[in-house]
């Protein structure tokens, strides 16, 4: 029909275009590793596999990452049977308490358990206050702490998803399996269980990619303790450029071949063929247990939200005031007048706003664009399309920065090579390959839901493309696009990882800008930052949440 | 608004006229033919209508029927064959630019816009604005008794509301035909009666041209003045309902159009009424079949009987016999489910209370003139 050819040359150029941006800078690292400027070797292949220190990075990547998705796991899936199947007092304010880890960036998690459990945080001013010590009894730092603050922050995972899952039960399944006399454990272990494996084997997908890529936990606590994200890095700095590369590419792998391995374990998701209502949550009886399991949740709530309430309690301590105290002597506003006064302490913040919004956009707009011609008008190359939109969520965000740094740091238009390092524009693209999985799968989902003969109707009422597109895709579409955007900007904002790797000083974002105070002792106005960051995620969920509900 | 509907269809909007001798079709389906990777969906159909009139495709799933509606809208672009509106040629035209209304199946109403912005939409993209367009989408509202709805919101209506609200919506703009897929196969079986006589008046009041799409031979007799039969993406027979009931050209017709049981049958030769055929032993005279196809004596056929084509008697030579399987009641009549001495299972209409479950009965061709039993050859779907 009319337009189909224009609709061919606008995925052959959506295929090109993600494939120059997502596939490209891969393959480029995996060439960099093969050769020097003598030409292509193995030279480098052979001294990462003989190096002792990178097995024991890969192997802490990996035990690290089981590691957590257990520790998660035990936490978050309590905690949704809990907040479910429990009613107590405080239940609903609680449950959303729960999920607070979520609004915390990964820095700004990582900061706020340093000043919570570091030698010189409040807990420690404490015990060493009540124990009457000198020095700390311990040091957040290696293996045990990076372990701590990912159980912290990806508990939340298996609380969300087993919780929706547990939301969409049927209670007429469960009423089912009593009337066919199974008690409450035969019950849980041959009917919830079994319904439950698709969100349970979802989230511990989730927790051990996030924790395969984690950058700013291990790097900021790790010490001694190398994973392949941080080793990478450091390997960098050194100068190693090709054995980087390499290390990079067995990164990738690890985390390619990780997927594939849950891929092939999961199973079809069960569908009931009924759908009925879930089951209401059972009152707490005894009056003792109600309290207990009450005081429990409100506890649990205080330690979920120390964290945020230590940033905000340090965002307002000036600098040099706080030394040996086990609380701060002064609280001030002097850090955020700071913040807003000082040109230069002003211009992370304005760097992050403007380059994760321009990320945003073009996250969205590629995510329509890939909607439009993949599931709406199911063109050719489509499975490719969604393939390549995905794909960089399977890859750690330090390889796409290494990835990003080695494609675009040389000047050979004719191999779409071009010099983006060093200047603004590389990290909002940064930003963008980053976003496209998350927002494109928001996004992507929601032309799904779109049901075709719309258009149709549309169509035999007289409306053209642009029509159809404005007054009935895009309504329609709202809620994915919204929750897309929220999801994308929120993720720049806070970025750290691809940072790191491709700011200058003119680009610093405020991720970087809070390194740089923390590394100068100024906590005060890194805890502001902080709070900036925490706030502004939180504002921007809680707009998306009442945008996306079409309210 | 229907007002100039109507003289767009003159002398139509209110009684159906008798056809003039030979009316040139207002729709015309020349020769369209659709395949899908190699599968003929849809295999040299032509079909006419006049203007005003209301034309029914019924099918079995996978006959056609939807991909030739979908033609007519431009959805499906004809791999031969042309779409004739009006003496204009409008197959290789875009849907928007069709002016073909259209119902569809689950309705596919706006969930974001209001009943009224729904009804607005199609009016809007002629370029009504204003008073005009409020009072065309009020007369629209009004004409499907939905007067007053206007910012009701679509998803908090009733299924028979939802399918008003689409009626008016492909209305408003006052298409130049209207296109109906599985109208009421959405609705309650109990509100499909109703909703199929509201159906029906409104077209007749609107007078517009109408396909619709259905796979109850109900619905396509209770609506359309001319029925198609498709099957396999080939028309099978077109015309009124009276016509494919009493003469079914083939033996696919004549099953799917109302009741009928099959007999297998071995052709004695020709008769003075027609051809003498021999069934269990007994010997049946029966009308010439309508397409006066030849049968050569001792062919196998298959005789097709309608249940008031045959008629109960006691077990007598020249009957066929058997024994009262099933008796079910129908008020007026009863229907027998007769099972013959050969185990062929035979529908009869009879007085309702004739003979008990379980009697020996004969079984004859009714008396009354005029049909009731179709010859057709043996094996032929």
């Amino acid at each position: 029909m009319r337009g189909r050819r224009l609709a061919v040359v606008a995925a052959a150029a959506l295929v090109l275009l993600l494939l120059w941006l997502v596939a490209y800078p891969l393959v480029l690292v995996l060439l960099e590793g093969l050769r020097d400027r003598a030409g292509w070797t193995f030279a480098y292949v052979r001294e990462f596999l003989a190096r002792r220190s990178e097995w024991q990075a890969l192997w802490a990547s990996l035990w690290l990452s089981v590691a957590s998705v257990a520790l998660a796991a035990l936490i978050g899936v309590p905690l949704a049977f809990l907040f479910t199947r429990y009613d107590f007092p405080g239940r609903r304010l609680l449950a959303g308490f729960v999920a607070m880890p979520a609004v915390l960036p990964p820095l700004v998690g990582v900061l706020a358990f340093l000043f919570l459990f570091g030698e010189t945080g409040f807990v420690a001013h404490l015990v060493m206050r009540v124990f009457g010590l000198e020095r700390a009894p311990w040091q957040l730092a290696g293996a045990g702490a990076v372990l701590l603050v990912h159980a912290y922050s990806m508990y939340v995972y298996f609380y969300l998803f087993v919780r929706a899952s547990l939301l969409s039960l049927d209670a007429s399944v469960l009423e089912a399996a009593a009337t066919l006399g199974a008690g409450r454990w035969r019950t849980l272990r041959r009917v919830t269980l079994p319904l439950l494996a698709p969100a349970l084997s979802g989230a511990a997908l989730l927790t051990f990619m996030t924790s395969l890529a984690s950058f700013t936990a291990p790097y900021i606590f790790g010490g001694g303790f190398r994973v392949m994200t941080t080793q990478i890095v450091a390997t960098r700095l050194n100068g190693d450029v090709q054995l980087a590369m390499v290390e990079t590419t067995a990164l990738t792998l690890l985390a390619l071949a990780a997927l594939w391995l849950f891929g092939r374990g999961e199973g079809e998701a069960l569908r009931g063929g009924s759908k009925g209502a879930a089951p209401a949550p059972v009152r707490v009886r005894r009056r003792w247990a109600r309290w207990v399991v009450a005081a429990l949740g409100w506890v649990l709530a205080v330690v979920l939200l120390l964290p945020h309430l230590t940033l905000l309690l340090v965002s307002f301590v000036p600098l040099g005031t706080w030394t040996t105290q086990a609380f701060p002597p002064a609280y001030t506003l002097e850090n955020y007048v700071t913040l807003v006064a000082d040109p230069v302490r002003v211009r992370p913040l304005v760097n992050s706003l403007w380059m994760a919004s321009l990320a945003t956009v073009a996250a969205v707009a590629l995510a329509v664009w890939a909607g439009t011609l993949a599931v709406r008008r199911r063109m050719p190359g489509r499975r490719l399309i969604e393939a390549l939109v995905a794909l960089p969520w399977a890859v750690p965000g330090t390889v796409f920065a290494i990835a990003l740094a080695a494609a675009f740091s040389v000047h050979r238009p004719w191999v779409g090579r071009v010099v983006l390092v060093g200047t603004l524009w590389i990290l909002p693209l940064a930003y963008v390959v980053r976003n496209l999985p998350l927002t494109g799968r928001a996004i992507l989902a929601g032309f799904r839901q779109l049901d075709p003969t719309l258009d149709e109707a549309a169509a035999t009422l007289g409306a053209g493309r642009w029509r159809t597109l404005r007054r009935v895709t895009l309504p329609l579409l709202r809620p994915a696009l919204v929750a897309g955007a929220t999801l994308a900007f929120v993720t720049a904002f806070g970025d750290f990882v691809t940072s790191i790797m491709l700011y200058t000083y003119d680009t610093r974002p405020i991720s970087l800008e809070i390194l740089g105070s923390l590394r100068q002792s100024d906590v005060g106005v890194a805890a502001a930052y902080g709070v900036v960051l925490m706030l502004v995620s939180a504002v921007v969920f809680a707009l998306g949440a009442e945008r996306g509900s079409g309210g | 608004m229907y007002e100039t509907a109507d003289t767009e269809h003159p002398g139509l909007s209110m009684t159906r006229p008798m056809p003039s001798p030979a009316p040139a079709p207002f729709l015309l389906l020349d020769h369209l033919t659709k395949r899908f990777d190699g599968v003929t969906a849809v295999d040299d159909v032509t079909l006419a209508l006049e203007r005003g009139r209301i034309l029914a495709l019924l099918g079995p799933s996978g006959s056609g029927k939807t991909t030739t509606l979908r033609m007519l809208a431009g959805f499906e672009a004809p791999d031969a064959g042309r779409v004739v509106v009006g003496g204009e040629d409008v197959t290789r035209l875009d849907p928007v630019r069709r002016r073909m209304g259209m119902v569809f199946q689950h309705y596919a109403l706006f969930p974001h816009l209001d009943v009224g912005a729904n009804v607005a939409f199609g009016l809007e993209s002629l370029g009504v604005r204003g008073a005009e367009l409020a009072r065309r989408v009020t007369e629209a509202l009004a004409l499907v008794d939905l007067a007053g709805y206007e910012r009701r919101k679509v998803t908090q209506l009733s299924g028979g509301q939802q399918q008003r609200v689409a009626l008016a919506r492909a209305l408003a703009p006052e298409p130049k035909v209207l296109l109906l897929d599985e109208p009421l196969s959405n609705l309650d079986p109990a509100l499909r009666e109703r909703t199929r006589r509201e159906l029906r008046a409104v077209i007749r009041r609107v007078g517009i041209t109408t396909v619709l799409v259905t796979h109850e031979q109900e619905e396509a007799f209770d609506l359309g003045d001319r029925v198609a039969v498709l099957r396999d993406g080939r028309l099978e027979q077109a015309g009124p309902p009276e016509e494919l009931y009493a003469e079914p050209r083939t033996a696919f017709v004549a099953r799917f159009v109302g009741r009928s049981s099959t007999l297998p049958v071995r052709v004695v030769g020709p008769s003075e009424r027609g051809v003498r055929v021999r069934l269990e032993g007994v010997e049946w005279d029966v009308e010439p079949p309508a397409d006066g196809a030849r049968f050569e004596p001792g062919a196998a056929a298959a005789l097709l009987a309608r249940p008031e084509g045959l008629r109960l008697t006691p077990p007598a030579a020249g009957a066929l016999a058997g024994v009262v399987a099933e008796r079910r009641f129908l008020g007026a009549s009863s229907l027998y489910i007769v099972t013959t001495d050969g185990g062929t299972a035979v529908e009869v209409s009879g007085p309702p209370r004739m003979v008990s479950v379980g009697e020996p009965v004969g079984i004859m061709p009714s008396r009354r003139a005029g049909g009731g039993l179709h010859l057709f050859p043996a094996g032929a779907e």
